[in-house]
């Protein structure tokens, strides 16, 4: 069974003036144990209220108007607030994304770190502090027992999303949350806070739900991948596939926009639409090179795509099975080949 | 030396006051006009501690063959109109006013503070009541209250705190809902409540802990208010009454004498100015370092004079 199971999942922002904003319409994806599945998608695309829903963390301007989010069998879109509270940090975690802003600048971070195991198990401050100080070693940070005692102030990015990455593994969870990690750290400490990650998600056997919007850093992370447009689902597939041969036209518009040496760049013409009144039909068809008269009428839903002749992808053929299943577009015309139309 | 100030760090949970502990202790290391308000409290303080000890002459003991002299070697700062030593009544309202003071502050914080917190954590309809409310009692002018409230209690120490206190209680309020409102938005709530903190300890490790700077400079703004408070009040005969010494007791009894007896007067504004300026200058010191843009001013200054 799925670690993770969001079904239909659909976020309702209620505005200010009266309005509505649907931040999140109708999304399912599910998440293995011990899988790394990538969300890509870009600003706005509802990533981040889709992570914040499944950790039950929106603000009281959003609810959850339908769907389920079954997390080891159990709908945590049903569960009260106290049990979410025995849930959160403990069986789920969370890495935010900005790592300057993230700890509690009153307190060590060895303090923070120690307060998450006193915060879920019957511990004591001896005891908590050790734990904390092994959790500093396996987060790859120099002198454990000297960071113990020193205040986030002292420390830079890298070191302090250690320190958040520290606190979110501390208790053992089975999911793991990363909403744009590395986003705000330098390309050299990125690689590193990426390998703690890895190196982490392989000996703990977690699994890892990574947001990010850099193509580059989730093809070499994840074993899977979920691609966002305005608030909506548009691809998931294995990472391999997704990025040798995309079936969405949003997702063939996205790798095209990676700036290549030598070759020119190609964005996806527009802009996104304004979630406060979405298109007709397919959310992406005004920006779509491909886009017939279906696709401004019927919204396309999220099904599975058959596997492209074994040809173009030898790798995937032998168990398109499996793989198969996996492959799922929300386009009434998947693209077939490397940006070929069918 | 690190070593011993870690293991001590992790062995106690820190307070809540940690952060404007460790803001007061910079300002003072940093700053000229804190180092000399610290110092002058630290010395005012200690001098009211051991005050009774140190008190050359019993402060009700009258001596008429010296009666309204003039500073001596005996009696260094003169004796008043029945020949009690004046030095040692200002020492001994030194204590008093610190007293009246501390315990004015103390509950104004202690009472402001949570009903602010409250309204800020809480917010809709129970904050928008609780602070109307405050408003209310702002809107009042705070001596004008404190002599009504003393007038109804009757004078006492306990009534002096109240009375005192009751007008500074909706600006500590405001301060820290304030701050409420401003760390709730804050990343590092959002982790807490990420790793499973109950909105209690979020409140309380998260949300006071990085609010309280600002109350500590009004702490500092609020000593000064109070010890005029309880001077003006005492002077007009509305605080504390004899035997209680009180520095504006004091002023008040030196009215008649003022023109053969002049040090009756001076010596105790003296101190009540000596005392209020340790707190101006600490707390002036601490709201420019909490204030980016008085930094800014400051080297600017620098560079002119340069």
């Amino acid at each position: 069974m799925a670690i993770l199971d969001v079904r239909n999942l659909t976020v309702d922002f209620n505005l200010d003036d009266g309005g509505t904003l649907r931040a999140v319409d109708d999304s399912s994806f599910t998440i293995e144990r011990g899988e790394v599945m990538g969300l890509v998608g870009e600003s706005g695309s509802g990533k981040s209220v889709t992570a914040l829903a499944i950790m039950r963390l929106l603000d009281s301007q959003a609810d959850i108007t339908a769907g389920q989010i079954l997390f080891d069998g159990e709908d945590l879109a049903a569960k009260s607030e106290a049990e979410m509270r025995a849930i959160r940090g403990r069986r789920i975690s969370m890495v935010f994304q900005e790592p300057m802003t993230s700890l509690n600048p009153a307190y060590t971070v060895g303090d923070q770190v120690s307060e998450v195991f006193r915060a879920h198990f019957d511990m004591g401050f001896g005891e908590s502090k050790q734990r904390a100080i092994e959790m500093f070693e396996r987060v790859k940070i120099p002198q454990p027992k000297d960071t113990y005692g020193k205040f986030p102030h002292e420390f830079s990015g890298g070191m302090r999303q250690r320190v958040m990455i520290a606190i979110a593994l501390a208790c053992g969870p089975d999911l793991l949350i990363a909403d744009e990690p590395t986003t705000a750290l330098d390309v050299t400490i990125q690689a590193q806070v990426l390998s703690v990650i890895q190196d982490l998600q392989r000996d703990m056997g977690l699994a890892l739900l990574f947001i990010s919007h850099d193509l580059e850093v989730v093809a070499q992370l994840c074993d899977k991948v979920a691609v966002m447009y305005g608030a909506r689902i548009m691809e998931v597939s294995e990472s391999t596939e997704l990025f040798s041969s995309p079936r969405h036209p949003y997702t063939d518009g996205l790798l095209r926009s990676i700036p290549r040496r030598g070759q020119p760049l190609t964005p996806i013409a527009g802009t996104i639409f304004d979630l406060r009144s979405p298109p007709d039909g397919c959310r992406f068809h005004p920006r779509c090179p491909y886009a017939e008269d279906r696709c401004r009428r019927e919204m396309p839903e999220l099904r599975v795509v058959e596997p492209v002749a074994a040809s173009t992808d030898p790798g995937s053929s032998g168990d398109s099975g499996g793989t198969g299943d996996r492959r799922q577009a929300a386009c009434h015309f998947p693209l077939t080949g490397a940006g070929a139309k069918a | 030396m690190s070593e011993t100030v870690a293991v001590r760090a992790s062995e106690q949970p820190p307070s809540a006051f940690a952060a404007a502990w460790h803001m007061l202790r910079d300002v003072v290391v940093s700053d000229r006009k804190a180092k000399i308000g610290a110092s002058l409290l630290v010395f005012l303080v200690i001098v009211a501690i051991i005050g009774p000890y140190i008190a050359p002459h019993d402060v009700e003991l009258p001596n008429t063959d010296i009666r309204l002299t003039g500073p001596t070697l005996s009696n260094i700062m003169g004796t008043d109109h029945i020949g009690r030593d004046l030095f040692s009544r200002i020492i001994s309202g030194l204590t008093i006013s610190l007293m009246v003071a501390t315990g004015a502050v103390v509950i104004a914080v202690v009472i402001g503070v949570p009903i602010g917190a409250f309204a800020g954590y809480q917010g809709g309809w129970v904050d928008s009541v609780i602070m109307r409310i405050m408003d209310a009692i702002i809107a009042m002018p705070g001596r004008l209250l404190a002599i009504a409230l003393v007038a109804a209690i009757g004078p006492s120490v306990g009534a002096l705190w109240f009375a005192i206190s009751f007008g500074s209680v909706p600006r500590y309020a405001r301060l820290i809902r304030g701050g409420v409102l401003a760390q709730r938005e804050r990343e590092y709530v959002e982790a807490a409540r990420a790793i499973g903190e109950s909105p209690g300890s979020t409140l309380f490790r998260y949300v006071l802990p990085n609010a309280m700077a600002p109350v500590l400079v009004q702490i500092t703004l609020n000593f000064p208010s109070a010890i005029t408070a309880e001077a003006s009040l005492s002077f007009l005969g509305l605080g504390l009454v004899p035997p209680t010494i009180s520095w504006g007791q004091m002023l008040s009894a030196a009215q008649p004498y003022l023109e053969v007896a002049p040090w009756l007067a001076i010596f105790p504004g003296l101190a009540l100015t000596a005392l209020i300026m340790g707190f101006v200058l600490l707390g002036d010191a601490l709201r420019d370092h909490l204030d980016p843009r008085s930094h800014g001013r400051r080297r600017a200054k620098k560079k002119d004079s340069a």
